[in-house]
């Protein structure tokens, strides 16, 4: 391999909160076992709405197992899933003593304080102006998760909210990496929230037939790759990273996960929900993740593949991968962990990360789910059965995350 | 509603208080200001407000919000507003 960029960016702290786990230890132990997050809603309004889809992958653990009632209160759950995510990576990363004006925080999120938006309409349309909660508007506002983290770190180097759909996890965790390059701060933390388990997103999503319909068997819905797919599974949680210099963090002692080397951002400009089925704009991103972190395709040993489970979706970045690639493809073990976390939308990017941190960490790429009938459109070697493992040495791996809208984003994981 | 004595709608304010802040009961004190003793701010103390307008079926004006500095004058205009 070449050697590595100049100013090393790494990751130190790992936090997530998600379907099949209440951290990163029981989310990975579950993703190695080939949990399914995916259950029944136990929500009245799947019924009083007749929801065409009646699963998902909720949250495995309450966010009050972590925070204090009245904290909890004042946010909503995306609020509190990116919090709990954020807590848990800043332990993690050991609690750097970081003056605060060099602390960055970049957390993204698809849809935003949803609950709080719908709930609190209800509120005035059923009991009046009067009755609407004065921390309203702080707690459905996208950026509400960022600041509530900010807060919590006393972060001023800069607060950001990227919104790019499903890569917003992803597209925070790039944009990160900037902010340590460009000099604004010594350690920014980064990653992504959604909570969008109410009847009205689902309802939307289902309007675009982009859920998966398969209600007498929930665990096995989400199923990438397979011909038997109809579609994604929504899911909730958060997944935060802590990111600084490796200089920075040798400098403190830290442990090192992995380095972020690399990344593409690119868009479509092909249509607002559709990908483009060449995958232009998706292989573009790649190639720019692999060539920015002064890598070849030959060094990538691993893909966390976007794979949402859509009939179109995943065969499109097949072809993305393909001609990203081309005949290196063969040699990357691809994993469609949404088989098992369903889809976190704006955190899907972040908890994929993690996900690829961890399969380079400790070498070893996650079995893709319900994967019965491999669809013969799908040119990619699916890790499927169970995990594989991956090389010693020097080794790098992609994580691929893609919103509606056309967002592209390509992260370049390589082992520390 | 039965007239109620200036110890219970104390009580009721202090759960309020606590619902919203997590203050314990027992700070809550008639000569306590809610913000420099207890440091509820603006947005915390509208949400006490229309909680103690539920509670006790009063009507507290917003204009009136700013002359309830301690415990004891949301208690007395709580009372007044009852009689």
């Amino acid at each position: 391999m070449t050697p590595h960029n100049e100013q090393r960016i790494v990751v130190t702290g790992l936090g997530a909160t998600s379907p099949v786990g209440g951290t990163v230890a029981e989310t990975w132990d579950a993703i190695l076992d080939g949990v399914s997050g995916v259950r029944t809603m136990p929500f009245e309004w799947v019924e009083t709405y007749q929801l065409p889809v009646k699963f998902a992958a909720m949250i495995k653990q309450s966010p009050l197992e972590v925070l204090g009632r009245v904290e909890a209160r004042r946010l909503d759950p995306a609020g509190q899933y990116g919090l709990v995510a954020a807590r848990e990576a800043w332990a993690d990363a050991g609690t750097p003593q970081v003056e605060p004006e060099r602390i960055g925080v970049v957390m993204g999120s698809g849809i935003g304080g949803v609950n709080t938006l719908l709930d609190q309409w209800d509120t005035l349309r059923e009991k009046g102006v009067r009755r609407v909660f004065p921390l309203a508007v702080p707690m459905l506002m996208p950026n509400g998760p960022a600041a509530a983290v900010s807060l919590e770190l006393g972060a001023r180097a800069g607060t950001h909210t990227p919104v790019s759909a499903c890569a917003s996890g992803a597209e925070a965790i790039g944009l990160a990496v900037h902010m340590i390059r460009s000099g604004r701060a010594d350690v920014v933390v980064a990653g992504g929230t959604e909570a969008a388990m109410h009847p009205m997103p689902i309802a939307g999503f289902t309007a675009m037939q982009a859920l998966s319909t398969r209600n007498d068997d929930p665990e096995g819905a989400s199923r990438p790759y397979d011909t038997g797919r109809d579609g994604f599974v929504l899911g909730e949680g958060a997944a935060v990273i802590v990111l600084e210099t490796e200089a920075h963090a040798k400098a403190r002692g830290a442990r090192i996960y992995a380095e972020v080397s690399g990344m593409g951002m690119t868009s479509d400009a092909y249509h607002i929900a559709a990908p483009d089925p060449v995958g232009a704009g998706a292989s573009r991103a790649m190639r720019e993740a692999v060539s920015s972190a002064g890598l070849s395709p030959k060094d990538i040993v691993h893909i966390n593949a976007h794979a949402t489970s859509t009939p179109v979706g995943d065969i499109a970045e097949s072809n993305a991968i393909r001609l990203a690639f081309g005949d290196d493809t063969d040699h990357m073990a691809v994993s469609a962990t949404k088989s098992m976390t369903g889809h976190l939308l704006g955190a899907a990017g972040a908890l994929e990360t993690i996900l690829t941190i961890l399969a380079v960490h400790h070498r070893l790429a996650p079995a893709t789910i319900n994967l019965e009938n491999f669809d013969p459109e799908i040119s990619l070697d699916v890790v499927h059965g169970e995990h594989r493992k991956l090389p010693a040495g020097d080794i790098a791996a992609l994580n691929n995350s893609f919103g509606f809208g056309g967002h592209n984003v390509a992260l370049t994981i390589r082992s520390s | 509603m039965a007239a109620l004595t200036e110890q219970a709608i104390l009580e009721g304010l202090a759960e309020i208080v606590n619902e919203e802040t997590g203050l314990d009961t027992a700070s809550v004190q008639l000569d306590k200001s809610f913000t420099d003793d207890l440091d509820i701010d603006s947005l915390s103390m509208m949400t006490i407000v229309v909680n103690a307008e539920e509670k006790f079926g009063v009507r507290i004006p917003d204009d009136e919000v700013k002359n309830l500095k301690t415990v004891r004058d949301a208690v007395g205009f709580i009372a007044g507003a009852l009689v």
